[in-house]
């Protein structure tokens, strides 16, 4: 009611005047809402669905070259042509298989390592401390290190994708183990746990929301680490699938590369937080 | 049995008694919690301990648990080799579900059964697979006792297990309480603020003050132990009075803190 009156003082007015009849008993204040109001439905997808209209839009009037950018149903053909030729799906295997094994890698020395750092004073003192420095350096600024070290080959990109996961794994885990209750602790010396007792029932537990909160960063850092090293002297990928399409200027492969990229990314990002839930129902419930 | 630092000898109890302590020193950064405190228990009797908060309760009860790790001090100890604690928060793992907390520790192919079991007894069946969070307060704590007293225990500290309920609930629980112990018959410490909850349950009541024992009264209060009684009353007020409150006008004096006054 009279929303569009701006002012306060000026909507009382609307009001009263708008339902005489009501007298005295039904007087109630018309306030303007100061909140954002209910949610769209689907109004996460209206910004994307716009892109692509105005995407659309300018390539179908010529506003977009081609060259820069391929139009939106372009890219579509060329999508399916990738497909039916195979070379689509060898890539997008070779590049998850890349970026499995660097995650893999990854994920089982930050743990290992957090674990350490996390039980034993010893551990933190010796471990903590480097990787706190290596994580002040991107790990992608020590691919240069890397590629003197180990080469060109796989190796040195399942390494730089593993050292680019473990790091926020380390970070959540040992931060998941720093901050169990010393409540827990004291519980487990009245009811004399044995160590791996105490470790199986007690330390893991407590620190799997912060590992599988370390594992959504680490999924996307080695995705990001796979899009840098398959610029390096790759001949098979997604990354190497798009820097051959740079060379003759083919725009709609290279935007197919960076469709599938973002795909690979919201789906792990998905599979993690599903693994979340599953194991971590008993604070679902909770959240309610 | 638990290992103890900080100048403690620790020794098995004699047949018949469950704790004694003798000339218990207990400091934390130069603060005498505990200064020179003896206290006994028999076998299968109930005490209860008051004392105003900072009085050094919970020490007496830790240093018994074995988890003081950071205090310092000297004296005698012995206590079972089965002691289970009860704390004022139920300290459930919201982790594990309710029948999984109750057997939390235990061993042996029955432990399941014995953990089953132990939930009847409070009252608790049909909870087995519920979550921590899914229980209310005093439901949780009920869990919690079931876990203490699957243990059999010879010696059962509680940490004012009751002193986050409501009254309702609280005076329940004293009767739950009260049937374990006849059941079970473990030696019992009840730490509490609460002179009401020391008369309806325990033995005798000892009063904690300037890190000493400073009353150490049988109760002889009939049952059913009703605050209507004169008994009652008289105890009741015998104890406020030790504890520094007028039992009339509630006004604190300032009796004990002086008395026991600058120690340190």
């Amino acid at each position: 009611m009279s929303t569009d009156v701006p002012g306060g003082r000026l909507s009382l007015a609307e009001t009263t005047k708008a339902a005489p009849a009501a007298g005295n008993a039904g007087r109630r204040v018309a306030r303007r809402r100061l909140g954002p109001g209910r949610p769209i439905p689907y109004g996460r997808a209206l910004g994307p669905l716009l892109l692509l209209a105005v995407w659309s839009a300018g390539s179908a009037t010529g506003l977009i070259d081609a060259r820069n950018l391929s139009a939106p149903w372009t890219v579509v053909t060329t999508a399916g042509d990738l497909i039916a030729d195979g070379r689509l799906q060898s890539n997008v295997w070779t590049s998850t298989e890349r970026a499995l094994s660097g995650l893999a890698y990854g994920t089982a020395a930050g743990l290992l390592l957090a674990l350490i750092a996390g039980l034993s004073r010893l551990g933190e003192g010796v471990i903590d401390g480097p990787v706190q420095i290596k994580r002040g350096i991107p790990s992608l600024a020590l691919i240069p290190l890397l590629i003197l070290w180990f080469g060109i080959g796989e190796s040195m990109k399942v390494i730089t994708i593993a050292l680019g996961a473990f790091v926020p794994v380390y970070i959540h885990t040992h931060n998941g183990l720093r901050t169990i209750d010393s409540r827990y602790v004291e519980l487990a010396e009245t009811l004399g746990l044995s160590r791996p007792r105490f470790l199986l029932h007690i330390v893991l537990p407590g620190a799997l929301p912060g590992f599988l909160l370390g594992m959504r960063f680490a999924v996307t850092a080695a995705w990001l680490a796979l899009a840098v090293v398959e610029q390096v002297n790759a001949t098979s990928g997604i990354g190497y699938m798009m820097g051959l399409a740079r060379t003759y200027g083919q725009t709609d492969i290279i935007i197919v590369g960076l469709v599938v990229y973002g795909l690979l990314g919201l789906l792990s990002d998905g599979l993690v937080r599903l693994v979340e839930r599953k194991v971590l129902s008993w604070r679902r419930t909770l959240a309610g | 049995m638990a290992t103890h630092t900080g100048g403690l000898t620790v020794t098995a109890p004699e047949a018949g008694a469950a704790v004694r302590i003798e000339g218990l020193v207990r400091a934390f950064g130069g603060r005498r919690v505990l200064d020179g405190l003896d206290l006994s228990l028999r076998a299968g009797e109930f005490v209860a301990m008051l004392g105003r908060s900072g009085s050094g309760k919970s020490t007496v009860l830790r240093a018994l648990a074995g988890v003081d790790h950071d205090a310092g001090g000297e004296g005698v100890l012995s206590a079972p080799a089965h002691v289970s604690v009860v704390f004022q928060d139920a300290r459930l793992l919201p982790w594990k579900r309710v029948l999984a907390n109750v057997a939390l520790g235990l061993t042996g192919a029955d432990a399941e059964e014995r953990a089953r079991t132990a939930l009847a007894e409070v009252g608790l069946a049909g909870r087995e697979d519920a979550w921590p969070v899914e229980l209310s307060g005093g439901e949780q704590q009920r869990v919690s006792l079931a876990r203490s007293l699957v243990r059999e225990p010879e010696l059962l500290l509680a940490d004012e297990p009751f002193g986050a309920l409501d009254a309702l609930t609280r005076t329940r629980m004293h009767a739950l309480l009260a049937r374990l112990y006849e059941r079970h018959r473990p030696a019992v410490l009840l730490v509490t603020h609460d002179v009401d909850e020391a008369v309806a349950l325990a033995d005798r009541i000892v009063v904690l003050d300037g890190g000493r024992i400073a009353a150490d009264l049988a109760v002889e209060v009939p049952a059913p132990r009703r605050p209507a009684g004169a008994e009652y009353a008289a105890l009741r007020e015998r104890l406020l009075a030790r504890l520094g409150v007028d039992a009339l006008t509630g006004r604190e004096d300032d009796g004990p803190e002086s008395r026991y006054a600058p120690h340190d």
